[in-house]
């Protein structure tokens, strides 16, 4: 957990007093992203530098855990917490695996445990170890250098992890993965991440929490889905985007608000049956799905009725199907492609796991509490 | 063909010559190095003392040679050494301080920020920063500063031998009085190959020691 009281920075300028960061308050809890957000000189990157003392405090107090960090010796406390730069900052005279052990050895690692540790991270972000761990950072791609910045943070495995804008420089597709990857990592290592960023949908992306910052104050901290749909004033509005209500459709899976009872019946079963079970739904549509259970078309109540024959000689094949996980933005997208109101979704084996309905996706911007309906 | 028969039939003493003059650049340098890089690392702190040594430094390499031997010669007669070998070693050092701090100077300075702020980040000492990131990344640059003050001593050391130094010079110094082009030939031909070989062998030494991830 780290929080932060009353922490203030002011500097002293020839035009006279900078406020860079004016009595912060905020915590974020264990295990959580906070992300910093906010147009460039708003005190974001102040106010994170303050935290491994980049930047000394003009006043206010850090705590990392409950412990007051003021008390802490400077160079001990740097190296137990995680920290990642835009510019990466990889040591160019060092080899992969030496930028990685540079921490670790610090605070005393034996050699061999230190490359095991390194061995392990860099297998980690998906890189080969033999390959690339006896390798120097120019040999390396941008993508690729910045997992490494990432995972020599990682390194002595620290509680809490400081991000400056980590990502910024990388091409939208390779930061794409990035962040993917990196999520997934933090879904199992729950590190206590502060992220700086000024890309509200990096932000939306990453953060359990967003901070939205201007002149040094924090206008709004609030889960990204309550950002985005009760921004509290006009500035935070702005920053978001008119097209916030959009933005929040990255925040919802398929899976969270599709209907899973929608009927499923093979192609070979009687017509009767199927209305039955439409009947039972409540629902004028029937999936049809194939022997492995997947979605391959669909039948009407209306055609089926008083049919004779199987489903299957009624049936419309699907014109698309999405993957439960996905996000509601990639399946409104895929609907307003194919032209249609409901998409079938499948389960990681690609088996019918649902219909979303484009009724359900604006029930769900239109929710004014904000919170997505499951979960 | 005289010239020839020259250094074959003096062959010895003129191996002697240049090891005098080898020794003499060497231990100057050594010195200079010794001295001149911890004083490039030391000014990166303040950039108006930096200006204020560079310009001193820079003072000093244009003082012309023959004027700095003489302007030392009532300083170390006080403790004997008024000519010879010394004043040669003293003046050679304080040439060689300009390339060497100067370019310790800028390399230390050009490290990219990020790095320092990465290192810095990372909870490393400014020790730490010193020993592992910028003095290895900066030692390309600091050794052609070196390069450059063996090169251009390697030429001040010959005038030298007009104060008793000894060195390749000794055969241009007698050339010149005795009017005998083989040994002025012999000797400016062995101070130019002294030079030439000195350039190439600290350029792979530079080479060998600059980090393998700087080399492109």
């Amino acid at each position: 957990m780290i929080q932060l009281e009353n922490l203030t920075k002011t500097f002293e300028t020839p035009r006279g007093v900078v406020v860079a960061a004016d009595k912060v308050n905020m915590t974020v809890p264990t295990g959580e992203i906070c992300v910093l957000l906010g147009p460039s000189g708003c005190g974001k990157t102040t106010a994170l530098k303050m935290i491994n003392r980049l930047i000394r405090p003009t006043s206010g107090r850090i705590l990392i855990n409950g412990e007051d960090t003021a008390d802490r010796n400077t160079i001990e406390l740097r190296r137990q917490i995680g920290y990642v730069i835009q510019q990466i900052g990889l040591f160019p005279n060092m080899t992969v695996e030496e930028n990685i052990c540079v921490v670790p050895r610090m605070l005393g690692w034996e050699a061999k445990p230190a490359k095991a540790r390194a061995a392990e991270l860099i297998d980690l972000v998906g890189l080969d170890p033999h390959h690339f761990l006896y390798r120097y950072p120019k040999e390396l791609s941008g993508g690729q250098q910045q997992r490494i910045g990432v995972i020599r943070a990682l390194a002595a495995d620290p509680p809490v992890m400081l991000m400056d804008e980590p990502f910024g420089a990388i091409d939208p597709i390779n930061r794409e993965i990035i962040q993917n990857e990196f999520l997934k990592m933090q879904a199992t290592l729950k590190k206590t991440i502060m992220f700086v960023s000024h890309d509200i949908d990096e932000a939306v992306k990453m953060g359990d929490k967003i901070a939205i910052f201007r002149g040094g104050r924090i206008e709004q901290y609030d889960t990204p889905d309550r950002i985005l749909s009760h921004p509290v004033n006009a500035f935070v509005a702005d920053f978001v985007g008119a097209d916030r209500t959009l933005k929040r459709l990255r925040l919802v899976t398929a899976e969270m608000i599709a209907d899973p009872g929608t009927p499923a019946v093979a192609r070979g079963a009687r017509p009767q049956e199927a209305l039955q079970a439409a009947k039972a739904h409540g629902g004028r549509t029937v999936i049809v799905i194939d022997a492995n259970h997947r979605p391959v078309a669909y039948a009407t109540v209306e055609e089926l009725s008083g049919a004779h024959g199987t489903v299957g000689d009624f049936a419309h094949p699907l014109p698309a199907t999405v993957p439960a996980r996905a996000d509601l933005r990639a399946v409104v997208s895929e609907m307003f492609a194919n032209d249609v109101m409901w998409l079938a979704c499948t389960d990681d084996q690609g088996r019918f796991a649902g219909v979303v309905t484009q009724p359900a996706v604006t029930a769900m911007l239109g929710q004014s509490s904000g919170q997505p309906l499951t979960n | 063909m005289e010239v020839f028969w020259f250094i074959a039939g003096n062959w010895a003493s003129i191996v002697e010559l240049a090891l005098e003059h080898i020794t003499i650049v060497g231990v100057a340098v050594g010195f200079a190095i010794v001295a001149g890089v911890p004083i490039g690392i030391a000014i990166t702190q303040n950039q108006s003392i930096a200006n204020a040594v560079l310009y001193i430094a820079s003072i000093i390499v244009t003082i012309p040679s023959i004027a700095l031997f003489g302007l030392m010669i009532p300083i170390l007669s006080t403790i004997g050494h008024g000519i010879g070998w010394l004043p040669a070693v003293i003046a050679i050092l304080l040439y060689s301080l300009l390339p060497i701090i100067r370019n310790t100077h800028t390399a230390i300075t050009n490290v990219d920020p990020a790095l320092r702020e990465a290192a810095r980040g990372m909870g490393m000492t400014s020790m730490q920063r010193l020993t592992r990131v910028e003095i290895p990344i900066a030692v390309p640059v600091i050794m052609a500063g070196v390069r450059t003050a063996v090169v251009m001593n390697i030429g001040v050391a010959a005038i030298a031998a007009y104060i008793g130094a000894g060195g390749l010079g000794v055969l241009i110094s007698r050339g010149i009085s005795q009017t005998d082009p083989r040994q002025l030939i012999t000797g400016a031909i062995a101070v130019s190959l002294l030079a030439i070989f000195a350039d190439w062998t600290l350029l792979k030494l530079q080479k060998l020691l600059t980090p393998s991830g700087l080399t492109h």
